[in-house]
């Protein structure tokens, strides 16, 4: 079909009105309230929502329609061909009846806009200006009520101020599928309230938000600001790689509240709770001065003395230099470092993954995601059929959650995951379990029962793997081949904000930006013309597994060289770490070491860690709020976001970068957002052959655990430990608890039942939280990765897929 | 005119209520004919009648059997209303004591015509004794083979379910009684879809009064003409006029509509000795209130709107001159603003807001501003409100006013109460009833 063809297909679905003697045309479907505003004619409205499913509730709407005996709400009726609206503009009888239901609204209405978080930015206070009378013929005294309650521990509910219009119900209920608010009561005496369970919904703060009066409020920005005094910045959401438009409010250089903003492509109007409410890190407890270690211990340094000591070193150390950047880096300054990596260090030891990961996915990463455009949220909200892989969106990705159930809402999409129980998200979105031990994602995927292989093959279908696969052997070569065999798209959900552009990037050994691979003559050409050097290495580098094993061998080298009296020259002499937790990655004690080791460390970071308490040199860098930058989300999209505070006094890790190439006396890098963003442009994609898909078989099927011991399975709860959440108390207070989930014939087998304790032990620690007997395969103990009273990492040592033992804890003081 | 008693021609039977005692007198002959007849033409045969729901808003219930999309894979369902909680109605209750069987065959042909295997009827919550008949009329008539699988080897399959609500008003609206009976918050749902086409449990679904479905198996079993030779054109058939208020016989009445109200009140004994009509309702308390002079108007759908009221239940009431119509209409009042559901604005706010007002003229004290106010405030409900019940809520003061209006003048001073002594105007008034008896 030709454009033209299909533009005229369109128009036949269009259906013609007049609003106020206006002529519109809109698609079949529309409701008159939109329609309105295509012509700029704004209809008040309180429960309408663009996105929520029309209730005509409150009733403010109402317009005159020719033909009907009484007023319409215009936010329920839908346009049909020739209809003639008239609104407040244009009719009495609109105007009249709208009138009358803003004098109904406020009659009880407290009117104590001077003290409400909403005045300044409020529906009420904006719609009564318009519809609204000059004083109220409300003589009865007004109905009251305690203000405010809590309906959790960071929403707060003001009833005096609440019109009724269910926008938060509806929210709760429709579009984050946690119907845990609802109405009470009935008449004058409606009101929203709870049940024996609190609002806690990851996606609770957007009621807050569409709440059209100030009856709902944030524990945390409660009286802080009025909107009128906040300077508001675009943003894009530093957590995860959903890619939400934020809206960052501050004043006082301090971040007082973020919102999400609309973006329909991608968030919609939403975020989820943790991009809205975890923001206090970014001033609570940072690093203020370059420190350098004297002495063996820290002390401040001027930045001149740091850039001169770090120089001097990495002069020396040159291409037996590392570099390890954790995933929240900006595209930019992940793009930096990979540059500074081959250009100025001459090396291409680098990786941005500091968390579970394979040389599977490596492979993975270069040969189907990086430097690609893929599948994107419209592709999903369409799909008919969604295979989630080692992918948890309610917990990993809020908005692929959301959007996944708007399609199984809205037209009743197929979810099947591969897991090893069916989670809390899975089942809000009707998702169907393919339950699997952990470390068998490859053989589930693999013989996949035939019903849902043929659901695959349908147009549109869509295979979403998370980073987690990356610790099952076989997994992604499996959902490859899948994709391969289905016709099914395929998509890479990383957790954080910044794995996807430090991909792009080439902030990974073997990738130079765009995908290109470095063994490949024309890509290395094509990077190192906009790089202006003569030459890049021509090898592949060290991943981080491989720096660390490369440090540990260093070490066992230099202690015999040491014994023999020979000279040995260490294969990496200096490294540089960015934004790295030690406990991210699959062995933290492994890393410690290796930090420990090297001879020399060069730490940025926004705060004070394990790592910048071991380095030689600790830079600071600025937050996502003291720059500007680009986050790419899981689609590939760019998402640009503003500097919130001009006038900081923090470096960009890329400026940092730059000032240390500065003083290496090589060749100026480009230092500045715009600089590296014209870099990045003139790059682009890869458009060559990409390396081979990898072809790991799925290992022999694990065995189940028996009585004493169970294979593990985790994840990151989206409200967990994480340091991004640190200083949120309100937010901290709605996570999910902690429990360990085992099925009922292992906690038979273990003697204990709901809620008792269990120890998930492994060589190097322990774990020991309440039970939540779970439907799901014998043998296996799920734990949350990074949750109080169980850091997975830290105690036990170990990932998803390793064998753990369990027991009672009773047990151990009995054997004791 | 004369009573022409079809649904409660045999109450007086000891086993009226029995599947015996129905069928002694004829009961459970129309569901033959209607099972051996395509369901298209019971339909057509309902249409052709004329009847109209008595639920209140008088709609053709041929022509809502007839939405429902048939032969569409869906099941389909019947739902009952049964929920009669109409201040002043008091018909449908009676009609399941002692009718209960007639009831059940109606539902049976009402089925077989519209397709459905699962019919509920709802009933209000606070009477548990037509629940209770109800249920064991239901047990009763699956014990002889009228419910169940292949009624009577026509291969119809129904399964009759007998539920109740928690004691709400609007849950005898139709799309409530829907998110009631799914176990929700009961309040309306937007229209469109209408229940035809997404009702309980989003599938095509038919709601009827509990009189408008005890109708059919007598209009089956006597057919269109004899149906039609009663009543008139617009307002055909019988009807079961529940009469109550300041008269001498208050009861249940059976006669052809376009009797009179007069002709109804001949027969309820008149008003109370040594008082005189006041004013009087056709059809509950949510239409407007009529006059002496209306006593000659046919009490039919078209007649009794002409006269600006409506028919309603056809429940009348009855208030002579003890009545305090400012204490009547506060009543109302109070129990619009008791029963609205919350859902909208002009009748969540603004029944309290008139109900608050009207009490202060209850007391003595009304605001002169809100004489002239409350209509006004009434008329930002009516016709802007979500459901009908806000409609009637803003109903009684209008016409009160007009008819009453130094009633409204005085209560500025006088307490109502003073005026209107309330031993006067009750019927049994507390110094004869029998107190002593329930203290001891
Ligand atoms: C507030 C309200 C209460 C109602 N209560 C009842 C009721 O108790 N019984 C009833 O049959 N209809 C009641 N109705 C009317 C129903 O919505 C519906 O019109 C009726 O059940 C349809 O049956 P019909 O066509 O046989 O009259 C009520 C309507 C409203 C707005
Ligand atoms: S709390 Fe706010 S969003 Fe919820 S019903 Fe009240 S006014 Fe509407
Ligand atoms: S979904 Fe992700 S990107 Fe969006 S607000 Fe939450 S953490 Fe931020
Ligand atoms: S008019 Fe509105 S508030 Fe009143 S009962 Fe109907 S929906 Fe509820
Ligand atoms: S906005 Fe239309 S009824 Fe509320």
């Amino acid at each position: 079909m030709t454009a033209q063809a299909e533009g005229e297909a369109a128009d036949t679905d269009l259906v013609h009105a007049f609003i106020d003697g206006q002529p519109v045309s809109v698609p079949k479907g529309t409701l008159i309230i939109r329609a309105a505003e295509q012509v700029g004619v704004e209809i008040p409205r309180f429960c309408d929502h663009p996105l929520l499913d029309p209730v005509a509730a409150c009733r403010q709407c109402l317009v005159e329609v020719e033909g009907m005996p009484k007023p319409q709400p215009a936010c329920a009726l839908y346009v049909s061909e020739d209809m003639k609206v008239k609104t407040q503009d244009t009719s009495t009888e609109a105007e009249v009846a709208q009138k009358g239901v803003m004098e109904f609204l406020l009659a009880n209405h407290p009117l104590d806009c001077p003290v409400c978080d909403k005045g300044g930015e409020c529906p009420l206070q904006n719609q009564a200006m318009t519809a609204g009378r000059t004083t109220s013929r409300y003589t009865l005294p007004k109905r009251t009520f305690p203000k405010p309650i809590n309906v959790s521990a960071q929403v707060l509910l003001d009833r005096e101020r609440c019109v009724n219009c269910q926008r938060c119900t509806r929210f709760a209920d429709e579009i984050a599928g946690d119907p845990l608010i609802d109405l009470m009561e009935r008449g004058a005496e409606q009101q929203i309230g709870i049940g024996e369970e609190p609002f806690d919904s990851y996606f609770s703060g957007n009621t807050i938000q569409i709440c059209p009066v100030g009856a709902l409020t944030s524990a945390d920005y409660r009286f802080k600001a009025r909107p009128f005094d906040l300077v508001s910045v675009p943003t894009t959401c530093e957590h995860c790689a959903s890619g939400c438009a934020t809206r960052t409010d501050w004043r006082h250089e301090s971040v007082e509240r973020r919102y999400a903003w609309e973006d329909p492509a991608v968030n919609e109007d939403w975020n989820c709770d943790k991009g809205r409410f975890a923001f206090k890190y970014l001033s609570e407890n940072r690093l203020t001065t370059p420190l350098v270690r004297e002495d063996g211990q820290l002390r401040k340094a001027s930045w001149p003395e740091a850039l001169r000591i770090v120089a001097a070193r990495l002069a020396q150390a040159g291409s037996r230099s590392a570099v390890v950047t954790g995933g929240r880096l900006s595209l930019e300054d992940a793009y930096a470092y990979g540059r500074f990596a081959r250009t100025d260090l001459g090396t291409d030891n680098i990786d941005f993954r500091t968390r579970p990961t394979s040389q599977e996915e490596q492979d993975f990463l270069a040969s189907r995601v990086a430097g690609t455009a893929g599948p994107t949220y419209a592709d999903l909200e369409a799909a008919p059929t969604v295979l989630l892989v080692g992918f948890e969106p309610e917990e990993e990705s809020p908005i692929v959650y959301l959007r996944l159930r708007k399609a199984v809402r809205k037209h009743g999409m197929r979810v099947f995951s591969i897991a090893p129980f069916a989670s809390e998200g899975l089942e809000k979105l009707s998702g169907e379990l393919l339950a699997t031990v952990p470390g068998s994602e490859a053989a589930t995927l693999r013989s996949l029962p035939d019903d849902v292989a043929k659901e695959l093959r349908a147009d549109g279908a869509m295979i979403l793997v998370g980073e987690r696969l990356a610790q099952s052997q076989g997994g992604l070569s499996a959902a490859v081949a899948l994709s391969e065999q289905t016709g099914a798209s395929l998509a890479w959900i990383p957790r954080r904000a910044g794995e996807r552009g430090s991909l792009d990037a080439g902030a990974i050994s073997g990738l130079l930006p765009g995908g290109r691979p470095i063994t490949d003559a024309a890509a290395r050409q094509e990077v190192a013309k906009v790089w202006g050097i003569e030459a890049l290495p021509e090898t592949p580098g060290l991943n981080l597994a491989g720096i660390i094993a490369a440090i540990a061998a260093d070490e066992a080298g230099a202690a015999a060289a040491e014994d023999s009296e020979e000279e040995y020259e260490r294969s990496i002499e200096a490294l540089i770490l960015a934004g790295v937790d030690v406990s991210d990655v699959a062995e933290p004690a492994a890393l410690q070491r290796a930090i420990d080791d090297a001879p020399f460390v060069v730490a940025l970071d926004i705060r004070p860690t394990e790592v910048t308490a071991a380095a030689d040199v600790v830079f600071p860098v600025a937050t996502v709020a003291e720059k500007s930058g680009t986050f790419v989300d899981w689609e590939g999209r760019r998402r640009p976001f503003a500097i919130t505070f001009p006038e900081t006094q923090m470096f960009s890790d890329a400026t940092v970068l730059s000032l240390i190439a500065d003083n290496l006396d090589h060749d100026p890098a480009p230092r500045n957002v715009p600089a590296l963003r014209a870099e990045i442009e003139a790059l682009g994609a890869w458009a060559g052959e990409r390396p081979d898909v990898p072809q790991v078989p799925a290992p022999p099927a694990s065995p189940a655990g028996d009585n004493q011991t169970a294979v593990l399975a985790t994840w990151r709860l989206l409200l967990d430990l994480g340091v991004t959440q640190e200083g949120a108390p309100y937010l901290a207070a709605t996570r999910r608890p902690s429990v360990a989930r085992i099925s009922a014939a292992t906690a038979a087998g273990l003697g204990i039942g709901e809620g008792d304790p269990v120890r998930v032990g492994s060589q190097t620690g322990s774990i020991t939280l309440p039970v939540a007997v779970t439907e799901m395969p014998d043998g296996i103990v799920w734990v949350p990765t990074n949750s109080p009273d169980s850091r997975v990492t830290e105690s036990l040592g170990v990932g998803a897929g390793a064998t753990v033992s369990l027991s009672r804890p009773t047990d151990l003081t009995e054997g004791a | 005119m004369a009573l022409t008693p079809v649904i409660t021609a045999h109450w007086d039977e000891p086993d009226c209520f029995t599947v015996d005692g129905y069928k002694k007198v004829g009961g459970y002959r129309a569901i033959k004919k209607a099972l051996k007849m395509d369901p298209d033409d019971v339909i057509n045969i309902i249409k052709d009648s004329g009847l109209r729901g008595r639920g209140g808003a008088g709609f053709p219930t041929g022509m809502k059997w007839s939405f429902v999309p048939q032969n569409d894979g869906h099941p389909h369902y019947l739902t009952v209303n049964g929920d009669e909680s109409e201040p002043g109605a008091c018909k449908d209750i009676p009609i399941m004591m002692a009718n209960p069987q007639a009831l059940i065959e109606g539902i049976i042909i009402t089925c077989w015509a519209i397709r459905a295997e699962h019919a509920f009827v709802y009933i209000r919550g606070e009477v548990p004794e037509p629940i209770r008949r109800m249920h064991a009329a239901v047990a009763d008539a699956e014990a002889h083979g009228f419910l169940g699988e292949n009624i009577l080897g026509s291969g119809m399959n129904l399964k009759l379910t007998v539920t109740s609500g928690a004691g709400a008003y609007i849950c005898g609206e139709e799309t409530a009684l829907l998110d009631s009976l799914e176990g929700r918050r009961g309040q309306p749902r937007l229209k469109p879809p209408f229940p035809a086409v997404a009702g309980l449990y989003s599938a095509p679904t038919v709601i009827n009064n509990v009189e408008t479905i005890t109708s059919v198996p007598y209009i089956i079993e006597n057919g269109v003409s004899w149906y039609r030779s009663m009543g008139t054109d617009k307002s055909p058939g019988f009807k079961v006029w529940a009469v109550s208020g300041h008269v001498n016989r208050p009861g249940i009445y059976e006669a052809p509509l376009g009797i009179t109200m007069g002709e109804l009140l001949d027969y309820a004994g008149g008003i109370r000795d040594g008082h005189e009509l006041k004013f009087w309702l056709p059809g509950g308390s949510s239409v407007p209130l009529l006059l002496q002079d209306h006593l000659d108007t046919p009490m039919t759908y078209e007649d009794i709107a002409a006269a600006g009221s409506m028919l309603g239940t056809g429940t009348p009431m009855l208030f002579d001159d003890t009545t305090s119509v400012v204490k009547a209409i506060t009543r109302w009042l109070e129990f619009y603003k008791h029963e609205s559901c919350g859902k909208c604005t002009p009748c969540r706010e603004g029944t309290a807001w008139i109900t608050g007002s009207l009490e202060r003229f209850q007391e003595g004290v009304g605001r002169s501003e809100d004489i002239e106010g409350l209509v006004e405030l009434s008329n930002h409900i009516l016709g802007r409100s979500f459901c009908a019940l806000g409609d009637a809520a803003a109903t009684p003061y209008e016409p009160a006013l007009k008819a009453f209006r130094s009633e409204f003048e005085a209560a500025r001073h006088q307490p109502v109460d003073e005026a209107f002594p309330p031993a006067a105007t009750m019927i049994i008034p507390p110094e004869t009833a029998n107190l002593a008896g329930a203290a001891t």
